[in-house]
């Protein structure tokens, strides 16, 4: 009954958001009003992490599998992909890549300017 | 038997599911990168439904409760957000710098890209919010009118990219802080590559969610603007 419960108020924070979704005209996904939405109840308190820790737990641990089925659509997108695809493939590698080299840097960099900022207060 | 098996529910879930399992006993065995659960399972699974010549469109329908699931899971992304934010307010000036300079990477190297392979606007925009969480992806196209199945797909692909690629790339840059690590995967390769993030750590994994939905509203704001460049 436990994981009912709990899957019942993951579900009821999902339906808010699509809700949202709704009424909001902006390319804002259900998902993103209901992990922010979720967010602010941890928070808050409103729901304590005990009553939906191990549901949601579990469904972010299969999250992997959740993407096969519209990744396996890449076989109907094939004959649009075809007539580009080396301009789409270099875009794609390169700038993930990029993407990750830059924010991963720039992350650890200000980490690091903060730390010996602390030190020298210290 | 071909009909049969191109409306049974339980055999698309069946296989879906089965050749997740294989990619994992082999990630297990093999312990080598393109020894990944995701890649294996996708290239099975569309393997079987060519081979067996089931249309795309019943496997989707089939699997519909899979994918129903994506929306919950990801709300379930602000239980690791919210177990590790004390960290992320110590550190919240490192992460939005991370994520935005992300994001502008982005959206400049698909510019100049675009710009060398002489990409109509139409591509052009397509391509912009590919590092970004599918479903705030196919709005942002819209929007912008591109083609909304190729960006699933780039979105895709860069997903699939990060969840293979992250952590031996990290090490080869020297990323090497955890926080870095999460928003470098989050910003880069979204929900597809958090899911790589969380198996690394907790603090890999809360950042990667951060990440997620900080990008998605990011692009939203400049991908418009950087619209208008080609």
């Amino acid at each position: 009954m436990k994981y009912v419960k709990q899957f019942t108020i993951i579900a009821f924070i999902s339906l808010i958001g699509e809700a949202l979704n709704h009424l909001i005209p902006l390319p804002i996904p259900a998902s993103i009003y209901g992990v922010v939405i979720m967010f602010i109840c941890l928070e808050t308190k409103i729901i304590p992490l005990s009553a939906v820790r191990d549901t949601g737990m579990f469904l972010v641990g299969c999250m992997q599998i959740m993407f096969i089925p519209a990744t396996v659509g890449l076989i109907d997108t094939w004959d649009v992909f075809v007539p580009n695809w080396i301009a789409y493939t270099v875009v794609i590698i390169v700038s993930t890549f990029a993407v990750m080299l830059i924010s991963g840097k720039m992350t650890q960099a200000v980490i690091s300017l903060s730390k010996k900022g602390e030190k020298k207060n210290a | 038997m071909h009909e049969f098996i191109t409306n049974s529910m339980f055999f698309s879930v069946f296989l879906t599911l089965g050749a997740y399992c294989i990619g994992l006993m082999l990630q297990k065995k093999l312990k080598h990168v393109l020894a990944n659960p995701l890649l294996i399972a996708i290239i099975i699974t569309s393997a079987v439904l060519l081979l067996l010549d089931i249309d795309y469109t019943s496997y989707k329908a089939n699997t519909s409760f899979i994918s129903f699931l994506l929306t919950p899971a990801t709300v379930c992304l602000a239980i690791p957000l919210y177990e590790q934010f004390e960290l992320l307010k110590k550190n919240w000036k490192a992460v939005i710098c991370g994520i935005a300079s992300g994001i502008l990477t982005c959206l400049v190297s698909v510019f100049i890209m675009a710009f060398l392979f002489k990409l109509d606007h139409a591509t052009y925009v397509t391509l912009l919010p590919k590092s970004i969480t599918t479903a705030i992806g196919i709005g942002v196209t819209e929007e912008l009118g591109g083609y909304v199945p190729i960006t699933v797909a780039a979105i895709i692909l860069s997903g699939i990219l990060g969840n293979m690629f992250a952590p031996a790339f990290c090490m080869l840059c020297g990323i090497t802080e955890p926080i870095a690590k999460g928003v470098a995967i989050g910003t880069s390769s979204h929900a597809i590559g958090t899911t790589k993030a969380l198996e690394l750590g907790e603090i890999e994994g809360a950042m990667s969610s951060l990440s997620i939905v900080v990008a998605g509203l990011l692009t939203v704001i400049g991908a418009p603007i950087f619209a208008n460049f080609i």
